[in-house]
């Protein structure tokens, strides 16, 4: 790793000015994976600015939504009573991501904003695009078990990582910025951006931004909730495909859903056409399948990862069972 | 330990392992953990191409960095003496030459060694490791095994050597299988599983003189790391001294000699100071062997009541362009059926990429999951219970070679096996059983490895305090070695374990072979009974007359004196036996060899595997919900360590059969899946109730102990009984590993 400069501020504006002084400076929230691509050498910041002494760890319940504050740790979130209660879509996604020693150390701000697991992101001696503009994408032709079917460009074909983004992206949630240019609020949806021609962007955060909070409304997804994660074993291992489903039943009757995917492109995935097709309908599986149908429409698979165009249809019918306990 | 216990044998006891308390308390050295005055650390730089020269190295902007001593390449690396010769090309485990690090600008695989960056701190080290620039002129590299698969050739060893296992074999008629009635054809692969110990490969060089040598190294072998290195260098063995007292796990990655152990060396001669070299997990997938991916098929052939007529069974197995790796894949094939035709043909493939090891159940767990599929694949054919299959083939004799067996208890591990795993439960047709979203499903493998004994040097010292020291050049890897050695010695000496501690990890103490190959309960065991049994007759002269005409398991050692069970008054104290010694420690140092029984007897530990699966109907997802490994292994000296590696075993196969396999893009020749977030070991979670049955009957034709053996079995046999569940459960047959739920959803 290289050497570097750091600093850990109290207040936030310091923070914010300290970023923006520096290019290429980087914030520091738990290190789980900022740590591992400086090791690796895939960022060398000049400068890391420490944001655990800002006092952005509270969860709060007010006027109607829950704020998750950007230094709650994901082992908090998932445990905390309140989101249990309102979001326990929430808390099931962020139980399946990483290993109970990671969540504790692991931010919600940072869990956001991890990075791709792309293999050839991480060596610095393949090319790729995200990490070196220019350079082509390696997993094109490459090794691409892993990758997107959705909303991939011929500049790269990564996908995001988190567990937690999708059940964020899933249920409406808000991200909080403060920034150089002040404070303002962005749908949880426009956060992450598709690749396109810029994929070394994952987002749509200006320079300098600090995300200092999450809002989530409340709503009626307390009961009829499940976060399917399919891996190769049975923990600590990155979704191959993951679905956030939520329903709202009013006995057999969908009244609303949620319905988002993981491990399928370059952002959270959210399946607003499959969400619609479910609202009035029996909770059942012909139902669920034909929600299915409609979610996969345009994907398209590389030459190591066709077999997400089974998974992905089969994890949605499963989850949204699981969510509506059809046997 | 109970008083009373002591009266009877120690050996068969569940003893707590002698260092367990040292291990969970961190005491325990291992081998980057020793402090050395003035030590410093080694990062090393690898390749970016997988064949060609180095054109130029610029190493400037390294050796400015902070902190940095010394920046050594090929171009301004010491000599070593011994790379110029050109040396001993026949020395196991490969023919050929290991790569001569710094030696040259030739770069054989991607990630090879080519720079060593030593400073006075990791962080340092490895930071300016970074801005090391080399430029190549690469060549074509051929990495892809399944694009030059037919290039496959026999090894020079066989070449050379018409007796080498390896040679084409034939037993009855050649492709015999193909007269039967009911015939199977299938491929199998197995992609290279890397080495992943939890202790990463390390070592600190010290050249304490300029003709000695001392290293603190993560070996198997320390008496044969000392060979080495001495050869290498041009010193009197006596000279080098390899210290590897503790081992984190090494499954075979420590049997070989790896050019990050001769870079720390180089670079500790250059600075003339301790040098500490750590590898990077990254490196672990380059720099130290790995299970060779292998392609194998099997064509079998059957009577309609399920009598085997023959097996034909090829492998192709990789190795690098400067080594020829090998093992034993096809050796189960010959021995473990009765099959009146079998033929065998083994391979190896020469490709740009570093040279491959044994790992845990070497060849013979690759080799097992082609035999023990097609086992099942064939029972399916013939609408038979794949245990029942099995034993209408079973064999009183080793049908290789017409041999006896020393001990063959795998009847008796069948039926405990199945009993324990439930297989009444089992449905012949696949796909039948469900639970919820899950689809169940019973397998089974069978596993064998040769109950092996080498020749071992022990020394046991009674010292003034009553206590007994014991010594051998041998490692403990992980499985408990000292601790059994403890009580081996505990039972010849009749003394409580708590007054005996043996010693082992040192070049200096008396001659053992590497740890490897399930046999260092045998060979090593059998030195300290020996020597326990030598101390004892020394005793026994030592006490004079009164002592003279008793047999050796009536003197006991206790209370600071020698007495005889039978009569307590007969005794004399320590001291007096001392001064009859010139005031010295008794001290005896024996060696202990196998004998002419490998010339009558076949003899092989045997143990099987039974599994239960989980298959989700929907993602593919595979959870093994149970496990039972039973094995006929001998004498079990310590039911709790050898429960543990039986467990250890099945986790592993676990890993073999479902996550492990690593991926290389052939564009670059290099690895794509190098860390363990990609390359997935098994998880706690992936580990089942795993349930461990032994026959434990005494095989005292391998030696005075009765052991067979245990380290390799408690895996071979495991990856083909999971894939046979997942077929039973799903009717969908995977030949090649790991199974992944991509696999099972294609
Ligand atoms: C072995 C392993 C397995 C894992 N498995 C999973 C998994 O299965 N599922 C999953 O979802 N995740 C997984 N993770 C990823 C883990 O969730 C993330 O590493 C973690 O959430 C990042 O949080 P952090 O606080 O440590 O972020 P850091 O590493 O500190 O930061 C990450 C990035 O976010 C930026 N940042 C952090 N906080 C802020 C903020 N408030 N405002 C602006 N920028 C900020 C940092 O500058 C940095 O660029 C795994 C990680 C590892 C190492």
């Amino acid at each position: 790793m290289n050497q570097f400069q750091y600093l850990r501020p109290t207040k936030q504006q310091a923070a914010i000015e300290a970023l923006a002084r520096t290019p290429n400076a980087q914030f520091i929230a738990g290190g789980t994976n900022l740590l591992d691509l400086m090791k690796r050498g895939v960022l060398e910041p000049p400068r890391l600015i420490d944001i655990n002494r800002l006092p952005l760890g509270k969860i709060e319940r007010d006027n109607g939504r829950l704020r998750i504050g950007a230094l709650a740790l994901n082992g908090a979130v998932a445990e905390d009573k309140q989101v249990l209660e309102r979001q326990p879509l929430l808390a099931q996604a962020l139980n399946a991501g990483a290993s109970a020693q990671l969540r504790n150390m692991a931010t919600v701000g940072g869990n956001m904003l991890q990075r791709t697991r792309c293999s050839y992101f991480y060596d610095t001696a393949m090319p790729c695009n995200k990490r070196e503009p220019g350079s082509g994408c390696g997993a094109l032709e490459g090794y691409n078990r892993m990758h997107a079917i959705f909303g991939f460009s011929d500049k790269c074909i990564a996908v995001h990582p988190s567990d937690m983004s999708v059940a964020l992206v899933a249920l409406d949630a808000t991200v909080l910025i403060s920034g150089p240019k002040g404070d303002r609020r962005l749908p949880f949806a426009d956060l992450h951006r598709l690749p396109g021609d810029t994929p070394q962007k994952d987002t749509n955060l200006e320079p300098g931004e600090l995300i200092t909070a999450v809002e989530i409304p409340d709503g009626p997804f307390t009961k009829n909730v499940h976060y399917l994660k399919v891996r190769e074993r049975a923990s600590y291992a990155f979704a191959l495909v993951s679905v956030a489903a939520a329903l709202s039943l009013d006995g057999n009757t969908i009244k609303d859903a949620r319905l988002a995917m993981g491990g399928v492109a370059h952002k959270p995935w959210r399946l607003a056409e499959a969400e619609k097709s479910l609202i009035g309908k029996p909770a059942t599986e012909a139902t669920f399948r034909q929600a299915a149908d409609i979610a996969m429409q345009g994907a398209k698979a590389f030459k190591h990862n066709s077999y997400k165009l089974r998974m992905a249809p089969n994890s949605i019918i499963q989850a949204l069972k699981n969510a509506a306990s059809v046997a | 330990m109970k008083d009373q216990q002591l009266q009877d044998k120690v050996v068969g006891d569940r003893m707590n392992r002698v260092d367990g308390r040292l291990k969970v308390t961190g005491a325990a050295k291992y081998s980057a953990e020793y402090e050395l005055p003035g030590l410093v650390h080694g990062a090393l730089v690898g390749s970016t191409i997988a064949k060609g020269r180095i054109t130029s190295l610029d190493t400037k902007a390294a050796e400015r960095a902070p902190g940095v001593l010394a920046v050594i390449t090929h171009l301004n690396s010491p000599k070593v003496p011994g790379f110029a010769a050109k040396s001993n090309p026949d020395e196991p485990p490969a023919i050929g030459q290991p790569l001569r690090v710094f030696h040259d600008e030739k770069v054989y695989f991607n990630d090879q060694p080519i720079a060593l960056v030593v400073a006075n701190t990791l962080e340092q080290a490895r930071y300016a490791a970074r801005l090391v620039k080399a430029q190549y002129a690469a060549d074509e590299h051929r990495t892809d095994f399944e694009a030059n698969k037919q290039r496959g050739f026999l090894p020079t060893q066989a070449k050379r050597n018409p007796k080498s296992a390896q040679n084409d074999y034939d037993r009855g008629q050649k492709n015999g299988y193909q007269t039967a009635p009911v015939k199977l054809e299938a491929e199998y692969v197995h992609t290279s599983e890397m080495h992943n110990p939890m202790e990463l490969q390390s070592i600190i060089a010290h050249w304490e003189a300029p003709d000695r040598l001392t290293v603190y190294d993560k070996v198997q072998a320390v008496k044969g790391t000392q060979r080495a290195f001495a050869k290498d260098w041009g010193l009197p063995e006596e000279n080098v001294k390899v210290i590897a007292t503790f081992v984190g796990g090494a499954f075979g990655n420590g049997l070989h000699n790896w050019p990050h152990e001769t870079a720390a060396i180089i670079a500790a001669k250059k600075l003339n100071r301790p040098v500490k070299l750590v590898l990077t997990r990254e490196q672990m997938f380059t720099m130290v062997g790995y299970r060779p991916y292998t392609w194998q098929r099997i064509g079998m052939g059957a009577t309609k009541d399920g009598k085997l007529v023959g097996i034909t069974h090829e492998s192709v197995g990789q190795t690098s362009s400067y080594e020829e790796f090998t093992e034993s894949t096809l050796q189960q094939t010959r021995m473990m059926y009765t099959s009146p035709n079998v033929s065998t043909r083994y391979r190896i493939l020469g490709l740009d990429i570093s040279t491959p090891i044994w790992m845990r159940g070497p060849g013979e767990a690759t080799g097992a999951f082609a035999l023990e599929s097609a086992m099942d694949e064939m029972a399916h054919l013939l609408n038979l219970d794949p245990m029942e299959f099995r034993l209408r083939n079973y064999t009183d004799v080793d049908p290789d070679n017409n041999k006896p067996w020393s001990t063959k208890f795998l009847k008796e591990c069948y039926q405990l096996g199945a009993e324990r795993i439930g297989w009444n439960k089992r449905q012949m047709k696949p796909g039948s059983l469900r639970d919820g979203d899950w689809f169940v499903g019973y397998g089974m493998g069978v596993g064998t490895f040769g109950a092996n004994r080498g020749t071992a040097k022990a020394r046991a010292v009674l010292q003034a305090d009553g206590t007994v020291v014991l010594q051998s050049a041998t490692t403990d890897i992980g499985p408990g070695t000292g601790t059994v050695m403890v009580q081996i010695a505990a039972d010849a000496l009749g003394m409580p374990p708590e007054k005996i501690r043996f010693e082992l990890g040192n070049s200096t103490f008396p001659t053992a072979p590497s740890q490897g190959g399930s046999a260092t309960v045998n060979t090593v065991g059998s030195a300290v009974l020996e020597a326990c049994t030598a101390l004892k007759g020394k005793l026994q002269q030592l006490g004079g007359a009164a002592f003279a005409s008793a047999k050796p398991e009536d003197l006991t050692l206790a209370g600071g004196q020698l007495s005889l069970a039978s009569n307590a008054g007969t005794k004399v104290s320590l001291a007096d036996l001392r001064k009859q010694n010139n005031g010295q420690d008794i001290d005896v140092t024996v060696e202990a060899k196998p004998g002419n029984e490998r010339q009558k007897y076949s003899m092989y530990s045997f143990s099987v595997h039974f599994a239960e699966v989980r298959v989700h109907a929907m993602t593919g997802e595979v959870r093994v919900s149970k496990m039972v490994s039973c094995a006929d292994a001998g004498t079990i000296v310590n039911h709790k360590t050898a429960g543990s590696q039986m467990i250890g075993g099945a986790v592993g196969g676990i890993g073999m059969a479902l996550t492990e396999g690593a991926v290389m893009d052939h564009r670059f020749g290099r690895y794509v899946t190098k860390d363990l977030a990609d390359y997935h070991v098994p998880v706690h979670a992936d580990a089942p109730a795993i349930e461990v049955a032994f026959v434990d009957k005494p095989d005292f034709i391998v030696d005075p102990l009765g052991t067979k053996g245990i380290g390799e079995i408690a895996i071979i046999g495991v990856a083909p009984a999971i894939a046979n569940a997942i077929f039973n459960a799903t009717g969908k047959r995977i030949r090649e590993l790991p199974i992944t739920p991509d696999k099972l959803m294609a």
